[in-house]
């Protein structure tokens, strides 16, 4: 009878206990609304505006309604080597539909850039992040690393480390592809 | 927040090296702790690693026929190391039915043998919530409280660490309740129960829930769920007086 009666109680704590802190830590308003901007899944991309190899500016927050991969790279980096002929055969595959490489780098030389970009045939935008600035703010702590933004200018997915592989890109692409703007 | 160690050249990840520690120590502790529940610790670390290693083929097989284009693309991409390239559900499923398969075959008692498991889950949460912390990631609301840490632009709850401290609390609930185990899983449901109290306590502060009307938390309610699975299996494996006897 004693065992039975501590039965019920056991569900009237739970029920209680457990409904009543839901009820209590419901989330606020600043959960459910737009995320602040941090380089983290989840978070609005922190926008940033830097030169390509001919001197244009080039903004973050101007592809806003397209899906951005976001890869920081350098030259002397074997793995960036390696994923970059990948970005480059799924960019030219899904670039009309609305799919935009920003290569961002810290390298110092501008020129051990272009001679990179040519040798491997790249045609997406490359970015110059000379005094490394943009790369800090994204908190790369080693390359490359690459964040996917969706079309609402939200992080979706960061890739620390690589090479990536063409299934991981496409796949993520597809997805973002497929969310209305 | 310390996503990284530089060790020479080489950059690690640590809050996966910590998970791997992690998981190092909670087979350790299983194979001890199973004696007890007289498993062998040898058949149960083993049935844990083969539900580790199907889970990950079929995690991976899982996320290639969810995109089955992509892989048509570039078939060499199922042999990639990217971890996110991973369906965790039907890896969850496909480890949990290789593992409970392994212990059929070696006939091992079913609920003997989760309660082996118990203590080796809690450390590994543990170890979880503390690569969550090193990576950013499960974070809390912004507060004003002094213990609050600084992460992603906010002073936050650190909500990993809530669940670490709190993960750490019931490890040593089972550890002393295990004196006494008996073998019948109770000990698992123990654990279950406390994984769940305790997820349905520190997403109350999280700032990255899913939630839905009202501003209501999913993870709560799973949460909240479990519980109830939980106190209704309770007596029916301790062989109590439960209330529907």
């Amino acid at each position: 009878m004693r065992q039975k009666r501590a039965y019920w109680l056991w569900l009237a704590a739970i029920l209680l206990l457990g409904g009543g802190w839901i009820w209590l830590t419901r989330a606020p308003q600043s959960v459910r609304s737009g995320p602040p901007p941090a380089p983290k899944e989840g978070f609005s991309a922190p926008d940033f505006t830097l030169q390509t190899l001919d001197g244009k500016s080039v903004s973050l927050g101007d592809f806003r309604g397209k899906v951005v991969l976001v890869n920081f790279w350098a030259t002397t980096c074997h793995p960036c080597r390696a994923e970059m002929p990948t970005m480059e055969r799924v960019y030219e595959q899904e670039r009309d539909k609305g799919f935009v490489v920003l290569a961002v780098t810290a390298e110092p030389s501008a020129e051990a850039v272009r001679a990179f970009v040519q040798n491997y045939g790249i045609t997406f935008t490359v970015l110059l992040d000379k005094n490394a600035k943009v790369s800090r703010g994204y908190r790369v702590y080693g390359t490359p690393t690459s964040f996917f933004v969706d079309r609402r200018g939200v992080i979706r997915w960061v890739v620390f480390g690589g090479p990536m592989s063409e299934a991981l890109i496409r796949s993520k692409v597809e997805t973002l592809l497929k969310e209305k703007p | 927040m310390l996503p990284y160690i530089q060790i020479g050249p080489a950059t690690v990840q640590l809050p996966g090296l910590v998970v791997l520690v992690g998981l190092w120590l909670a087979l350790e502790l299983t194979a001890r702790f199973a004696e007890r529940v007289r498993v062998s610790g040898d058949l149960a670390v083993n049935a844990v690693l083969w539900g580790l290693g199907v889970g990950v083929v079929a995690a991976r097989l899982g996320y290639a026929l969810r995109y089955l284009d992509a892989f048509l693309q570039s078939p060499g991409s199922l042999f990639s190391l990217n971890p996110q390239t991973l369906d965790p559900t039907l890896g969850a499923i496909g480890g949990l039915l290789a593992a409970w398969e392994y212990a059929r075959r070696k006939k091992l008692p079913l609920r003997a043998l989760l309660d082996a498991l118990s203590p080796g889950v809690l450390l590994f949460a543990f170890f979880l919530a503390i690569a969550q912390l090193l990576g950013g990631s499960a974070y809390g609301m912004p507060t004003k409280l002094p213990w609050g840490i600084e992460l992603w632009g906010a002073r936050r709850h650190p909500t990993q660490i809530y669940a670490a401290v709190l993960t750490l609390a019931a490890l040593g609930w089972i550890l002393r309740a295990g004196r006494a185990v008996r073998g019948d899983g109770t000990l698992f449901l123990q654990t279950v129960g406390l994984l769940a109290a305790i997820r349905l306590f520190v997403e109350g502060f999280r700032g990255d829930s899913v939630v839905i009307a009202g501003g209501v938390r999913v993870a709560q309610l799973v949460a909240l769920v479990v519980l109830l699975v939980v106190w209704w299996l309770y007596p029916r494996w301790s062989g109590g007086n439960g209330g529907s006897r």
